[in-house]
């Protein structure tokens, strides 16, 4: 199987606070990748540091390598923008733009990258909005405001715009937790129908979430990478005491 | 007797909500009066001429302030011009870029400017610019009312933009925009009805400003020549025919003072109503 990213002994501060702690993993390409783990274990932290958005916040830094198709994304020639360009990024609450349409939301990117050659903005953002389900529901109101759409809408629109500027990876930080279970749940069957085309890593508290969705889960505790492998064999045989304690529910 | 409590409780409920009527009263009454005193005055002595034509020479009757009037709107359009952008840009700078020492600094810088007494910055002005040119001018006026803005500018564009939440600047980040992309199209639009409320209340602010003109822009019984040359405002000319013994200068001066109040207040309220319409959208 073809790997996308590998982490290679990766470490991430807050100031003086390691938030990760020298991770090593291969996120492999199609798959889903869970990242599971009790708040505060660094699994956000963790996620930020694939598409270099850890760095934005003052005080940060990182050690280590994440090698996106084989080349250093934390490299000094290496340009973050288009490294973001490549790792899309879904978070926790839907923030569509307030001022923009519908429209504008999903061709948002488009304007900072350029149209793929051959393609109008049109197509993209349809060709967008189809892959997240949410063509039917908004076609006739593309120039309404982003943000008079539902939660649920609001974060697949967030996943259009995301998918717009065709990314390599996606990732997604807790995509379902301000979503209620209807939205959630179409949330998770698009993840599904996505991982063709897509290398999707997703951070969430939701074991059964985890369970339902991921092909490989890893299980981060204290910032550390305490095990990772096939989602069923995690569920079902973990290695590590800590790891079955956690999904058995012992804490956390 | 909890009867007797709960009469005292009404009582004194009743009693706070009749002070503070009273307060609110007490404290409109001046405010209004103002007004109305003005609007009394004022709409004696405007008539065509006073929008039309220029000041007579003393003692002879009739004329008008239409120099004034112009004047008035060129020196707060060049103060506007020079103040508000660079007001906008020091506020993004402080909002988005600015950390650590510089940072400190420029924010502590206007604080205090904001608390300057205006007739100061005037002096500072003439000392400068009106030396160093050797006349009195529309443009030191301009610069003059331009450093009056500045502070109030930069200060309520910061704390607009610091009003956007993060996460709209990371959703621009994530997508590959570079921060300044992301401050211009993201950050900036989603505050821009903020912003402009608080440049047109700052335009208001300056608008009626005496002290420093005094010392830059001077007056001028003419139209405006040049930029480069003194140029007349109605706050000087209410300051110069009110202190004049003749009635029809302070039946001018009365004009100029409606004509200057009507002015602040349709800034001001189209600062509110600015505020209100790109406010709808966050």
């Amino acid at each position: 199987m073809d790997t996308r990213l590998l982490v290679e002994d990766f470490s991430a501060w807050y100031g003086q606070t390691q938030a990760v702690k020298n991770v090593t993993l291969p996120v492999y390409a199609s798959q889903v990748t869970a990242i599971i783990g009790p708040s505060g274990c660094g699994k956000s932290t963790f996620i930020r540091c694939l598409n270099r958005l850890h760095e934005v916040i003052p005080g940060t830094r990182t050690r280590g390598r994440v090698l996106l198709d084989g080349q250093n994304i934390y490299d000094d020639k290496v340009d973050p923008a288009e490294i973001r360009r490549r790792v899309g990024m879904v978070f926790q609450k839907p923030n569509p733009f307030p001022t923009m349409s519908i429209f504008d939301n999903v061709a948002a990117g488009l304007r900072v990258h350029g149209l793929p050659p051959g393609t109008t903005a049109e197509e993209v953002v349809e060709k967008s909005l189809k892959m997240v389900g949410l063509w039917d529901e908004v076609a006739d109101r593309l120039q309404d405001s982003g943000v008079s759409l539902s939660g649920g809408q609001q974060q697949r629109l967030c996943i259009a715009r995301a998918l717009a500027v065709e990314p390599e990876v996606l990732l997604m930080d807790e995509p379902c937790s301000a979503l209620d279970p209807v939205s959630t749940l179409k949330i998770e069957e698009l993840i599904k129908g996505l991982k063709e085309k897509y290398t999707i890593v997703i951070v969430t508290h939701n074991m059964h979430q985890a369970a339902r969705v991921a092909d490989y889960t890893a299980f981060f505790l204290n910032g550390q990478l305490i095990e990772y492998g096939v989602t069923s064999d995690i569920f079902t045989n973990p290695r590590d005491q800590r790891t079955e304690d956690y999904i058995t529910g012992r804490f956390g | 007797m909890i009867a007797g409590r709960d009469q005292r409780r009404k009582f004194s409920n009743k009693l706070m909500l009749v002070l503070a009527a009273a307060a609110t009263v007490l404290a409109l009454l001046p405010l209004g009066s103002i007004l109305l005193y003005v609007a009394t005055k004022g709409l004696l002595a405007l008539n065509w001429d006073f929008f039309t034509q220029l000041p007579k020479p003393v003692g002879e009757p009739g004329g008008g302030l239409a120099n004034a009037i112009v004047g008035t709107l060129i020196l707060v359009g060049l103060a506007s011009v020079m103040g508000i952008p660079l007001g906008i840009m020091t506020g993004i700078y402080l909002a988005e870029f600015g950390r650590g020492r510089l940072a400190w600094l420029v924010r502590f810088t206007c604080d205090v400017m904001t608390g300057i007494p205006s007739i100061i910055v005037g002096i500072v002005v003439y000392g400068t610019i009106v030396v160093a040119m050797k006349r009195f001018s529309a443009i030191a006026g301009g610069v003059a009312l331009a450093i009056i803005m500045l502070p109030l500018v930069t200060r309520t564009t910061e704390e607009m933009l610091k009003l956007v939440p993060n996460s709209l600047r990371e959703a621009s980040l994530a997508l590959g925009a570079s921060q300044w992309r992301t401050t211009y199209s993201i950050v900036l639009r989603s505050a821009m009805g903020g912003i402009i409320t608080g440049s047109l209340l700052a335009v208001a602010r300056v608008a009626g400003e005496t002290a420093p003109l005094l010392f830059t822009a001077l007056s001028s019984r003419y139209w405006h020549t040049g930029l480069d040359q003194r140029i007349a405002s109605l706050p000087v000319y209410i300051y110069t025919y009110a202190t004049t013994p003749y009635e029809e200068m302070h039946r001018l001066a009365w004009g100029a003072a409606l004509v200057l109040v009507a002015m602040v207040l349709v800034t001001s309220i189209a600062a509110r109503l600015a505020g209100r319409r790109a406010g709808g959208g966050r």
